[in-house]
């Protein structure tokens, strides 16, 4: 790890004004930050220690819809009985990431600002333009099995590893930020952004900018929902393929469904056509199939990664089912039905 | 260097805004019930300070990345990793590492009933088992084998003693009367 100075921000005016600094990072959980700080990956020269702010309380909105802190823990949040009964998809999602251990440290502001998994972008030693801005893409011609098939340019082929963002892209979440020119509101599905010719910027937070909440809207899916986590081990691993689903019906007749995609692209995967498709239909398999193609339209595989097209659409199709037929994915029972 | 600073009363624990300076900072944990006064610099982790400063070996570093559970610590009876915990960023926590769940001589019953169930063979990954299942127990979400495997998936075993391991627990589990 570099050498670096610290400073413990006793309020959120003051972590704005240092977060504004050149080379600073903010310290939350470190689950992140820290082991990037460990590969030399991350150098910041110094860091703005956000965790006695008091961003750290699940709070509910007017109208029916929940605030989540940006320091609430991971765990915190899953285990939350409201966001249990009513967001169990979020729940889900969550559960379906890291481990208990980086759950009980890890929070809602870092999970959002998580970097990619990228095996070059973790080694200082090769080209990446997401690391050393210029220097090339080790991934794109490279070893490239956990990389992106949606929405990548040709700088850049990472993937977003958050579970939780894609269960938040899904029921519309938004962002709450705070920085030197104020205040503002990000949609979460406009929080992330793709690689395109700035691969080094991961999402559209500026400088200074601090990630104060996350809300939920007031809305119902506590019937018709799942996250489908699918990976090379059961546990404590990173998507290759996820989905989240929220869904309304009338009888078997789609009022709405939404679908968010994780894995696969520099953020959660959502698509107006295949979401819109779906609505007024039936919940048939033939209507999933046709709503996979839809939003994996224009997939490109990069050699190593190709499986995941085909894997995609399949796991579309079965949370597609799951929601319908209500009955979510375990998380703890892990077979896949 | 011993960078150790006892019985400083110079500072309150959880003391308001720390000076940014690349200098050590004063700090104190309550590590095992024993209140720690230290001066430390703001890159070293707690796993770093627990086995070169406190001499507390029992537990290990594994990854160094949060990658297999070795390190697994409470922290206000939350089981964390320590690896990836900048120390500073805990000041004033209460830690209670492996040397701290027993009573005396007397084994703590996780302790007991993994040697009861052989749920371990180099035994490198156990201390972090061990905390893991503490803190497993403390959080109440697990009950059925399913659970129990689930929520311990933090926590490798190079040597796969999982099944002993999930026994142990369970037998804690089911003597306690947890959920
Ligand atoms: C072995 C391992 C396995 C994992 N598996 C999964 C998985 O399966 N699924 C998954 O989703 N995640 C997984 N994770 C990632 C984990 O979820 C993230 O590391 C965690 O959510 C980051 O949160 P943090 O509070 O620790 O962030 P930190 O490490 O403290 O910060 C991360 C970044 O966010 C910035 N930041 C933090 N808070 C704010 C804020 N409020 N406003 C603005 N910027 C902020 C920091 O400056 C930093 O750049 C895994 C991690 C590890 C180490
Ligand atoms: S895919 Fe992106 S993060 Fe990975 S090496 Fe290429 S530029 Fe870097
Ligand atoms: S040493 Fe901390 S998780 Fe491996
Ligand atoms: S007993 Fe050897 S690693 Fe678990």
């Amino acid at each position: 790890m570099n050498r670096f100075s610290y400073v413990r921000a006793a309020g959120v005016p003051e972590a704005v004004h240092e977060g504004s600094a050149k080379h600073v990072r903010f310290l939350a959980g470190g689950t992140n930050l820290i082991d990037l700080m460990k590969e030399n990956v991350e150098r910041p020269e110094r860091l703005v220690d956000i965790n006695r702010l008091p961003l750290n309380k699940i709070e509910d909105l007017e109208g029916g819809g929940l605030r989540l802190g940006a320091l609430v823990t991971n765990a915190d949040t899953a285990y939350d009985p409201r966001v249990d009964r009513r967001y169990p998809l979020l729940a889900s999602a969550i559960l379906a990431g890291a481990s208990p251990q980086l759950r009980n440290a890890a929070t809602n502001g870092g999970n959002l600002n998580q970097r990619t998994r990228c095996y070059y972008f973790y080694d200082p030693a090769t080209a990446c333009n997401k690391r050393d801005p210029g220097s090339g893409c080790g991934a794109i011609g490279g070893v490239n099995r956990i990389h992106a098939i949606l929405g990548a340019s040709d700088q850049c082929i990472a993937t977003h590893p958050s579970d939780m963002c894609v269960a938040l892209a899904a029921l519309d979440a938004e962002v709450r930020v705070t920085g030197p020119d104020g205040d503002r509101v990000i949609p979460l599905t406009e929080y992330h952004r793709l690689p395109g010719d700035e691969p080094w910027r991961d999402n559209y937070l500026r400088p200074g900018e601090l990630v104060t909440a996350i809300d939920l809207p007031a809305e119902d899916f506590t019937s018709h929902y799942t996250y489908l986590k699918l990976r090379d081990r059961l546990s404590y691993a990173f998507a290759l393929v996820s989905v989240a689903v929220v869904m309304r019906l009338d009888g078997d007749l789609i009022r709405e469904a939404r679908i968010a995609l994780g894995g696969v692209a520099h953020k959660p995967w959502r698509s107006p056509v295949a979401e819109s498709g779906l609505a007024g239909e039936r919940a048939s398999r033939a209507n999933f199939i046709a709503a996979a193609h839809a939003l994996t339209e224009g997939a490109v595989g990069q050699g190593d990664n190709d499986f995941k097209i085909e894997l995609a659409r399949r796991a579309i199709v079965r949370a597609l089912e799951q929601a319908a037929a209500g009955t979510p994915q375990s998380q703890t029972d892990k077979r896949v039905l | 260097m011993d960078t150790r600073v006892h019985d400083d009363p110079s500072h309150a624990g959880t003391a308001s805004s720390v000076a940014g300076a690349r200098e050590a900072i004063p700090i104190s944990l309550i590590i095992n019930g024993r209140q720690r006064h230290f001066a430390i610099e703001p890159w070293v982790t707690l796993l770093d300070l627990l086995r070169e400063q406190e001499h507390l070996t029992g537990t290990k570093k594994g990854c160094d990345h949060g990658q297999c559970g070795a390190c697994t610590v409470l922290i206000e009876g939350k089981r964390i990793n320590s690896c990836l915990v900048l120390a500073v960023s805990r000041d004033g926590a209460q830690v209670t590492t492996i040397e701290g769940l027993a009573d005396g001589d007397r084994l703590h019953p996780l302790q007991q009933a993994f040697v009861e169930h052989d749920a371990l063979q180099c035994g490198y990954c156990t201390p972090g088992q061990i905390c893991s299942a503490q803190g497993l127990i403390n959080e109440g979400h697990a009950s059925s084998g399913n659970e129990v495997r689930e929520l311990m998936s933090g926590n490798l075993c190079r040597c796969g003693a999982y099944t002993n391991i999930a026994a142990a627990i369970m037998e804690v589990l089911d003597k306690d009367g947890a959920p």
